[in-house]
């Protein structure tokens, strides 16, 4: 577990809500404000350990909650399931590739709300929902997939910027060594 | 698919999801404040970097420009002392009036000037997040104005801020009347997801005489928004029900989008 990496995720995600709640310019041009959690959820799931994709889910998911009318709670299960299930299969995604990443972050910005809206539909809420929620699903998932890539390039800056340097391949190799024996 | 040692991180947060979801309401709004307590260092950090560009655009300002505006200000604060006046009067005669008719009197209005630091990050809401909080003397439930009518109502109250709930949320009706004349009484529900600036109002009476631009006040029933706050104005209808019920759509005075500064009325 590198504490470096989940701190600055974390730290990130509680900004990336706060964003969400302060700033509007999303929702008045396209009418409708995109979700940050689901891929920053990506991210740890393919590059970090579960421990971050747990701890994603419950700090995001509550403070995500403790900002907006939902109930205490509803956006944890849609998250950690979202994470769990990338984490699980990340071994066969090439995380890597930007499109792999633009689709995965796409998928989970489009799976987060859906199961939230049934969570709540489920305890009982009302939310408002209508044929422009459509079009509010569209714009979370089309910005979702493009700002993912854009987040592993952060984070990977990021750890380059705070982590230690990769080892340099030494140019020594012992079974190219000249031997020089005076008894040879 | 899993390591043995890892099914216990991901279960212990299944069964903090589901404790949380079924937490009594008192203890849940505890929790809320704690984490709710977290954003408040970001909360002037967000006001001040509004601040900023208003600032810039005092500074830029020439000064003939701000005379100007002075100018035009002190005849608006003329002519509202004027109208203050007549309003005094008003106010003691209706008094006088309901004395002589033995009628309850009406209380004067008290409002709190409130800033709005937040919306809900969720898109199947409509709420936002003031500065007053029970510290303030804020409770569940009172009105949500601004100069131009009503806005909402606050739902929950945390100390330092508190949660307001806009017209057109699903948890926020409101019974509102028609006016010029006065007459139907309906209940102004949500609107859809994109357009906050028509709600629908239901259950108007087959027969109302409804015009396009009548306007619309809170009927002072229900017990929780007092009488003849403006609401919007009628912009269309339709019967409903083989003409059982008519449902007119309601163009709010309110711009929901664009709240920045609101007051909370204390009855």
């Amino acid at each position: 577990m590198n504490l470096t990496q989940t701190t600055i995720l974390l730290v990130f995600a509680f900004l990336a809500v706060f964003a969400e709640s302060a700033l509007s310019g999303f929702r008045t041009f396209l009418g409708a404000q995109p979700d940050l959690l689901p891929a920053l959820m990506v991210y740890a799931a393919l590059c970090l350990d579960i421990w971050t994709v747990t701890a994603l889910a419950v700090l995001g998911g509550v403070g995500f909650d403790t900002l907006s009318a939902n109930q205490l709670g509803a956006s944890i299960l849609p998250l950690l399931l979202v994470g769990i299930l990338i984490f699980a299969r990340r071994d066969l995604i090439l995380r890597s590739l930007p499109f792999a990443q633009c689709v995965l972050g796409g998928a989970a910005c489009a799976i987060v709300p859906a199961l939230t809206l049934v969570l709540l539909l489920n305890e009982g809420s009302q939310p408002l929902l209508g044929w422009g929620s459509l079009w509010q699903w569209l714009v979370m998932i089309v910005v979702g997939a493009a700002v993912t890539p854009g987040l592993f390039m952060f984070f990977e800056w990021c750890n380059q910027a705070l982590g230690y340097p990769p080892a340099k391949e030494f140019s020594f190799r012992p079974d190219r060594e000249i031997l020089r024996d005076r008894n040879k | 698919m899993f390591k043995q040692k890892n099914y216990f991180v991901p279960g212990l947060a299944v069964l903090v999801a589901v404790l949380l979801l079924s937490l009594p309401s008192g203890s849940a709004m505890r929790i809320r404040w704690v984490v709710g307590s977290w954003f408040l260092p970001l909360f002037g950090f967000a006001s001040a970097s509004q601040q900023i560009p208003a600032d810039l655009a005092d500074i830029a300002l020439p000064r003939h420009e701000l005379l100007r505006e002075i100018h035009s200000l002190r005849q608006q604060n003329d002519q509202l002392k004027i109208r203050a006046f007549q309003a005094d009067a008003l106010e003691q005669e209706n008094g006088q009036l309901r004395a002589l008719l033995h009628w309850q009197s009406q209380a004067p209005w008290h409002l709190k000037a409130a800033t709005v630091v937040m919306r809900d990050p969720a898109n199947w809401w409509r709420t936002v997040q003031i500065d007053l909080g029970s510290r303030d003397g804020l409770r569940e439930n009172l009105p949500v104005l601004t100069p131009d009518g009503l806005a909402g109502r606050i739902s929950w109250v945390g100390i330092n801020s508190s949660q307001v709930l806009l017209l057109g949320d699903p948890n926020c009706r409101v019974s509102a009347q028609v006016m010029d004349p006065p007459g139907d009484v309906g209940i102004l529900g949500v609107g859809g997801p994109l357009d906050s600036s028509l709600l629908d109002l239901n259950y108007l009476p087959g027969d109302a005489g409804l015009k396009p631009g009548q306007n619309v006040v809170t009927s002072g029933l229900g017990g929780v928004f007092p009488r003849g706050i403006p609401i919007g104005k009628i912009a269309d209808f339709q019967t409903l029900e083989y003409g059982l019920t008519t449902q007119a759509r309601v163009k709010l005075n309110v711009d929901l989008g664009a709240l920045d500064h609101v007051f909370v009325l204390f009855p």
